[in-house]
């Protein structure tokens, strides 16, 4: 298997799609000329052409509605956002066109589109440029919401959400793009949207994490292992649908769980989680749900304050020890 | 086209600016004014008419009229219960929908707005669907799970009726940069109100679709009041169509009541679509008869105001010319009225046998690839 980063996965199934199926298209801000403001694109204008890899004018609205009025006649666009901060310009198209659309027209018109590009904290870039979207999309039925944490998963999962037929929105950790994995050489390597990764066995707590969480929870299930508690980390890599059985399996096995999040808490997705927890494994509970948050302020710029406001690998130590009782 | 006729249209613009310095709005004009002008027009219909055979000529009538009493219908089953939620009719706007969509080949696309029964019926939708969906039944064309605002028909390549304004504008686009991704010469028509032009989502397309030279018309059917707030109190620069210079985009100001003034100026905007791949913005001026919606007491405009335009009323007009240049006899009229109330009492049957959807229909086509393995 290659090592790779992640940038470099996403970029290799954006081309073999793109080689696979003549529909599939790019646009975005600075996806072709530049190559992509984070170099994901890099090399796809000079393989595809301007036809298909297209530098959008700044116009977020405007070019999320195009995608998604070409999926409904028969292409698969991919719309890079240049951060998903700037997604919050098309919700509109995202919620009131893409994810409805199927089912307003009573079945006719699916619109099979990717939305995808850097989403979650990025390094000093203060409140507009430096958040977690995913709850907003999550909550509506008709997009798939998918992140991932590593390159496999990020090629695999990005391959599938471009043969899907449905919305995907797909999110990049920004801080992530560098980090490298080993991923499958197969020619057709895909990894199946909706099912959770057990990204590391363990018998006395679970810590569900995704994006930028995993890595931090594999530390920290290291540290705790020197401290002889077992961890288990399950990502769920696809937040919508979410794969609510793995992660029910073992709470199951291990009763005590930690759900650790970039995003803000309040109505977000570790409050859904916990949700589904209580409804469908609360005998199973020795402790009660814990969330680790990012806090409930913007992000701020100064190096100090951005490092409190996110989780990290002594906080969640200390939140599995709280779930187990041990301090 | 040439850009000798996109200059000619800017120059019939800047004619209409001048007039709407000195009154209100170019229709609204003052009584002798809006005589002259009416006049004008009226000749120049009677005169366009025999560049058409009696058989389109009869076409267009059947689907202005068909238009018409269905609106009423509805408007009538509205008051019974039988259709809820927002119902926005499109009574005296017909020549637009109609006048439009007769330029256009099969499968060309249509997207519009929520007001958009007379659009769904000109393209095609049989009217037994249309109503049906209106009456939220599992026969409507969107499964009695769009109703009123969404109309969708796949067959006849209408993609809806869409109720968030200007949102279709930016979907239009969308499609058209598709026709031409796909190396077809299929056009596409997007239609909106004047109150959406206001919106980003406007001056966001007519910009990507001049950059791409993408293969759509844009429609503004200025009906002159967004809601209940006339054009005057909510758009700076009041004349629509001189706004698609700002984008270098062809445009044209067309008069809504002629219905062949509107066919022609469609024609004239999907050759250019077609044979350059270029967009056009025809701004239709025209006016709702009917409240914004059905809930509407349309407290802010007179009564005499409603009744000047009604004297243009672009049925009325037509039948008198068709008659006038001897292309349509009494006996014909009334076929035409008889074969539309046949049409129309039957959509209302049809609708009411129609079964209501079944209950697991909830959660049918929420997705096109369902992942079983999951609650949702």
């Amino acid at each position: 298997m290659a090592v790779i980063t992640i940038r470099e996965a996403l970029n290799q199934a954006m081309r073999e799609e793109m080689r696979r199926d003549e529909n599939v298209f790019l646009m975005g801000e600075e996806v072709a000329a530049y190559q992509g403001a984070y170099k994901v694109s890099k090399g796809l204008l000079e393989e595809f052409g301007e036809k298909r890899v297209i530098d959008s004018p700044i116009t977020e609205l405007g070019f999320a509605g195009l995608g998604v009025g070409a999926a409904m006649v028969g292409l698969r666009p991919v719309i890079e956002f240049m951060t998903f901060n700037f997604s919050i310009l098309a919700t509109d198209q995202i919620i009131n066109s893409a994810a409805k659309m199927l089912y307003m027209s009573g079945g006719q018109y699916k619109v099979p589109i990717v939305f995808r590009g850097p989403g979650g904290s990025a390094y000093q870039v203060s409140s507009q440029h430096s958040q977690a979207l995913e709850s907003w999309f999550a909550h509506f039925p008709g997009v798939k919401v998918v992140m991932p944490a590593t390159a496999a998963d990020a090629k695999g999962l990005l391959k599938s959400a471009i043969r899907d037929d449905d919305p995907v929105i797909f999110i990049e950790q920004e801080r992530m793009y560098g980090s490298k994995g080993e991923v499958p050489d197969e020619a057709d390597f895909t990894i199946p949207l909706g099912v959770a990764d057990v990204k590391r066995e363990g018998t006395d707590a679970t810590i569900v994490a995704r994006s930028l969480m995993v890595p931090i929870a594999l530390k920290a299930a290291e540290e705790l292992e020197q401290q002889g508690i077992s961890c288990e980390v399950v990502d769920p890599r696809t937040i919508r649908p979410l794969d609510i059985e793995t992660i029910i399996n073992s709470v199951k096995k291990t009763n005590r769980v930690v759900i650790a999040e970039e995003s803000h808490p309040f109505c977000g997705v570790g409050a859904e989680i916990s949700a589904q927890i209580m409804e469908r494994a609360f005998d199973y509970l020795d402790a009660p749900v814990k969330r680790l948050s990012g806090v409930d302020a913007p992000m701020p710029y100064a190096r100090n304050l951005e490092k409190l406001a996110l989780p990290d690998v002594a906080r969640m130590v200390a939140a599995v020890r709280e779930v187990s009782y041990l301090d | 086209m040439t850009e000798d006729s996109t200059a000619a249209a800017t120059a019939t613009t800047a004619i209409e600016t001048e007039e709407q310095d000195t009154t209100t709005t170019p229709l609204a004009a003052a009584p002798s004014e809006l005589r002259i002008e009416h006049e004008q027009r009226q000749q120049k219909q009677r005169e366009e008419i025999h560049a058409l055979n009696k058989e389109t000529l009869h076409h267009l009538l059947y689907q202005m009229v068909l238009i018409r009493r269905f609106e009423e219908k509805a408007a009538e089953a509205y008051t019974l219960g039988k259709i809820g939620g927002f119902c926005h009719l499109y009574i005296g706007q017909e020549a637009v929908a109609v006048g439009s969509i007769s330029a256009l080949r099969p499968d060309d696309y249509v997207i519009t707005s929520y007001r958009d029964h007379g659009h769904a019926i000109a393209k095609g939708i049989p009217a037994d669907e249309v109503m049906a969906e209106l009456y939220g039944r599992a026969g409507g064309c969107s499964a009695g799970k769009g109703g009123s605002m969404h109309l969708f028909d796949r067959d006849v390549n209408y993609l809806g009726g869409h109720g968030i304004v200007g949102g279709q504008i930016p979907l239009g686009t969308g499609v058209a940069f598709a026709s031409k991704y796909q190396g077809t010469d299929r056009a596409t028509l997007c239609y909106f109100g004047e109150a959406a032009v206001n919106q980003g989502a406007f001056h966001e397309s007519l910009n990507m679709a001049q950059l791409w030279k993408l293969p759509c018309v844009y429609i503004c059917e200025n009906n002159q009041y967004g809601m209940g707030t006339s054009l005057q109190r909510a758009m700076s620069l009041q004349n629509v169509s001189e706004k698609a210079c700002a984008y270098d985009v062809a445009s044209e100001f067309v008069d809504g009541m002629d219905v062949l003034a509107v066919r022609a100026a469609t024609e004239r905007a999907v050759a250019r679509a077609r044979q350059e791949s270029l967009p056009t913005l025809l701004e239709i001026r025209t006016y709702r008869f009917m409240g914004h919606s059905m809930s509407d007491p349309g407290n802010y405009r007179t009564r005499s105001e409603i009744e000047k335009f009604q004297e243009r009323d672009p049925i009325k007009l037509f039948r008198e010319n068709l008659k006038t240049q001897n292309m349509l006899t009494d006996e014909e009229n009334a076929s035409i009225e008889a074969r539309v109330k046949d049409e129309v009492e039957r959509s209302a049957q049809f609708a009411d046998s129609s079964p209501e959807p079944a209950p697991e229909e909830l959660f049918a086509h929420v997705y096109a690839n369902p992942i079983v393995n999951s609650e949702q």
